[in-house]
């Protein structure tokens, strides 16, 4: 007995230990998201030496279309623009610990209600500023409203609104293609009329005439009203009792409930928001990009949003350039064959993102246990 | 096989924890047939000993001997296989099963068909032969807590354990319910079974142990016999310094009503009745305290008071205030403090500062920004002040609360509710799981609240506690007060009966019936 015990412990000598860190030091915290793209980047890179291409032409390809040139730019912009308003708007609803994953369908929402404007619902002379005005409001209260159903259930019933919300996607996605092959349909295709000039977000383009350098930069006047929204929930979550509150309830439910905090409340509201900002994203992209409504006129921006979210660590400044790396990432790969690498590599950064930041929270120590 | 005097043995233990040493070339040798305490505060390190011992954790260096004989355990299993079973603080019983079967849950000989009379019978024999009774056939959830700590050792038993550890086995227990575990293990001793029993409470161990060892910071201070040591001799050998047991209390005359209860009943979590038609009051300047054991609505009660759990009937006056209706917000508002009984659950966020958590209650105030927006310097500031004055031990203000002790995250939640400068305090269990030490400056600075006219609701468990700061005591079972009495002519027995569902002599009813 007394020898068995002996040769396990020499077994046990040569041994990998895994134990939880206690604290990330800060350099980890500031490098983790830099250290994930890479693995992600890398992995990418093996699938595709897989499939029999090089990985590095083709990275090189894909970074060189989406940020070398002023166009490159302007495209990577036109997809960053979504991605960064309902990040945002996704970000808002995960500080509180609530799983708003129907960002699509409320994007989807806010779409239709700025077409109903923009078609129908306002006089076709309504001035621009009016008509862009009302779309935007429109669209930010449809994705809101879109958003506060789930919202209302999770408050009042507890209802898991991670399932809620994601079913509503599918319904506002139905929804949308019912108007569009139907009541709004242009001749029976999926897609309404174009947006008569009134109810298009101002492009850079539009403005060669007296700056010759803009001619067919694209991008649009959506992109501001995205970064002027990061701003403001950077300085929310920083300096108001209202960030605060969501910090704290986000943490501990009970705890804000025992400082006095309305919880139902805030679950309505942070939801409220949180697909307003969604409704606006859809808003922004019929208006400034597609000027109609159509089939598929998002590839999955709301879904994507969660990943850029939760990558950027709902920072809402972080938000920002990490939609603008997808962004990159999804011009990048129109230019490649097969077009599915992009959606590909998304996978894969979502899959070492959630993996890797657990593994990261553990460090692996080597060598000597017991009775040395 | 068994030359060695010495059931357990265990030399030169060392067992870090990142950043933390929790045992120190630690030597303890428990001799057979002996029932040995190990006493020490929170933190010094003798749970986690106890889970090096029962197989949980790994020592980093040193080594384990039982009988005489060298092991190494790599799991609790193979603890059991040589007779060491622990009975944990935190049981672990499947409540919808019956007693006979949460006995035999992973025993490997039973088989694959459950045979349930063999089974009840084994049940019955080990509860008669070591006085443990308790029926096989009743459901775990039927049981009270005293009786499920009874099937853990009748768990442990059935397993062949020659050696018996308890952690903090009398902390969920009435008087009565402790003293009948004491007759439990004097009767296990007697028939050669070793116990190790874990605890905080000198006067226990006095009463219980044959010998005990000392831990202090992760070493052992003292390994001694219990005939002729004193309490205080064991709580300096504790805390490595002087203590004093006596907190002075000033007297102080008693104001005005500030808290009334009038009738209140309350649901507890399954919509069950919690509190029935709870009444007291607590004066201005006074200390009031509840006794009961854990689980007959001192969390409702507490909760109810704070606006946190509706009424179902009844009302209750803050400062001459009526409100049969209360919400959270409205009684922080008339001025009600709670330090709640789990300080991490629901009395603190516990990722965010310390800063952060210090305004839990006062970042409404116009002090603390203008309007929405919160005015990060001024939390600073007052956090602080806080710390200082409250000497909070954090290595900053942004530290997460998380990493603090258990004590400083106490402190925390005294300095925010006492720093409201509360017209009703209530404190659930405020000094659970503090050392010595703390527990020593939790209760003066309630002592001192009372002085500066606070109305204080001490719920607590602890009967020592309740004596030792309280001018009036309450008793609570199942959600109705038993009794009430002036402290000074309280009498432990009868209060401890009272906790335990007994009956008393009518006239502490016509104390109640006055109030």
């Amino acid at each position: 007995m007394t020898s068995q015990t002996t040769t396990l412990t020499q077994q046990r000598r040569i041994g990998l230990r895994i134990e939880r860190r206690l604290e990330q030091p800060l350099w980890l915290r500031v490098l983790t998201p830099f250290i994930l793209i890479a693995a992600a980047l890398l992995i990418g890179a093996l699938l595709l030496s897989l499939v029999g291409a090089n990985p590095w032409v083709v990275y090189n390809k894909m970074a060189s279309i989406a940020f070398g040139s002023a166009h490159g730019w302007s495209d990577t912009t036109i997809k960053a623009t979504p991605l960064i308003l309902a990040g945002l708007g996704v970000s808002i609803a995960f500080r509180m610990r609530l799983w708003n994953i129907g960002a699509e369908g409320q994007l989807f929402i806010g779409a239709w209600v700025a077409t109903g404007f923009a078609l129908f619902w306002l006089p076709r002379d309504t001035p621009q500023a009016i008509m862009l005005l009302v779309m935007a409001i429109g669209g930010f209260v449809g994705g809101a409203l879109w958003a506060f159903v789930p919202g209302v259930l999770k408050a009042k019933l507890n209802i898991n609104e991670i399932i809620t919300s994601l079913m509503l996607t599918y319904v506002a996605i139905l929804w949308n293609n019912y108007w569009i092959y139907g009541p709004w349909s242009d001749r029976g295709f999926g897609l309404t009329p174009q947006f008569p000039r009134n109810a298009w977000l101002p492009r850079f383009t539009d403005y060669s005439g007296d700056f010759p350098f803009l001619r067919g930069i694209t991008a649009h006047a959506g992109i501001f009203l995205a970064l002027a929204v990061a701003i403001l929930l950077w300085f929310v979550w920083k300096r108001t009792k209202w960030g605060y509150e969501v910090k704290v309830i986000g943490d501990n439910p009970r705890a804000g409930q025992y400082a006095g905090m309305y919880l139902a409340r805030k679950i309505m509201a942070v939801m409220l928001l949180s697909g307003g900002l969604a409704g606006l994203a859809g808003m922004a992209e019929v208006s400034g990009v597609v000027h109609r409504l159509q089939e598929r006129f998002s590839p999955g921006y709301g879904f994507t949003a969660i990943i850029v979210a939760w990558l950027a660590k709902l920072n809402p400044l972080a938000i920002v350039l990490v939609a603008y790396l997808f962004g990159g990432l999804l011009v990048g790969s129109d230019a490649i064959q097969p077009a599915g690498i992009a959606k590909m590599l998304q996978g894969v950064v979502l899959f070492v993102v959630v993996g890797g930041e657990l593994l990261l929270q553990y460090r692996i120590k080597v060598g000597r246990s017991a009775s040395s | 096989m068994t030359t060695s005097p010495y059931a357990v043995e265990m030399r030169g233990i060392t067992k870090r924890f990142p950043g933390v040493l929790a045992n120190d070339r630690v030597d303890f040798q428990v001799r057979k047939g002996e029932i040995h305490a190990l006493l020490g505060e929170n933190g010094a390190g003798k749970s986690t000993l106890m889970n090096i011992l029962s197989g949980l954790y790994r020592p980093d260096e040193g080594e384990i001997a039982i009988h005489g004989q060298v092991v190494e355990f790599h799991s609790p299993r193979d603890a059991i296989r040589h007779g060491v079973g622990m009975v944990h603080q935190h049981f672990m019983l499947t409540p919808s099963q019956s007693v006979a079967e949460n006995v035999f849950l992973g025993a490997r000989e039973i088989g694959f068909v459950l045979n349930p009379q063999r089974m009840a019978a084994e049940v019955r024999r080990i509860a008669e032969q070591y006085r443990l009774p308790v029926d096989p056939n009743a459901k775990i959830w039927q049981l009270s807590v005293g009786e499920q700590q009874r099937v853990e050792i009748i768990k442990i038993l059935y397993r062949g354990a020659e050696i018996l550890i308890l952690d903090e086995p009398t902390a969920v227990l009435t008087p009565q319910e402790a003293e009948n575990l004491f007759v439990t293990l004097r009767s296990m001793a007697a028939d050669n079974k070793t116990i190790i029993f874990i605890s905080h409470k000198l006067e226990e161990v006095l009463s219980i142990a044959d010998r005990i060892t000392v831990l202090r910071s992760g070493r052992v201070a003292a390994t001694l016999p219990a005939q002729g040591v004193t309490k205080t001799e064991l709580a300096n050998l504790m805390v490595g310094r002087q203590v004093l047991f006596q907190l002075e209390k000033p007297p102080v005359q008693r104001g005005e009503v500030r808290l009334r209860l009038d009738k209140v009943c309350a649901l507890d979590d399954k919509q069950l009745p919690a509190l029935c038609e709870v009444s007291l009051t607590v004066h201005s300047g006074e200390i009031v305290g509840v006794a009961g054991v854990a689980g007959n609505g001192q969390r409702e009660l507490a909760e109810a008071i704070c606006g946190l759990r509706p009424l179902t009937a009844g009302a209750i006056e803050v400062a001459g205030e009526r409100m049969t209706r209360p919400t959270a917000r409205r009684m922080i508002d008339a001025g009600v403090a709670y330090v709640p009984e789990d300080r991490n659950a629901t009395g603190s966020a516990p990722n965010l500062s310390v800063a952060e958590n210090l305004i839990l209650k006062s970042y409404r105030r116009a002090e603390m920004g203008a309007g929405p927006f919160l005015d990060l310097s001024a939390m600073e500031r007052i956090a602080a002040s806080l710390v200082k004055s409250f000497n909070i031990l954090t290595p900053s203000i942004k530290t997460p609360v998380r990493k603090l002790s258990g004590g400083n995250l106490q402190k925390v939640l005294l300095a925010r509710e006492i720093s409201s400068q509360p017209k009703v305090l209530i404190a659930a269990s405020p000094t659970r799981g503090l050392d010595i030490g703390a527990t020593e400056s939790v209760r003066s600075l309630l002592l001192q609240e009372r002085s500066q006219g606070a109305a204080i609701l001490l719920i607590s468990e602890d009967l020592d506690e309740i004596f030792a700061i309280s001018d009036r005591i309450v008793v609570l079972y199942e959600g109705r007060i038993m009794g009430e009495f002036e402290t000074a002519d309280a009498d432990l027995t009868e209060v401890g009966l009272l906790m335990a569902g007994g009956r008393t002599p009518s006239e502490s009813f016509a104390t109640q019936d006055k109030g």
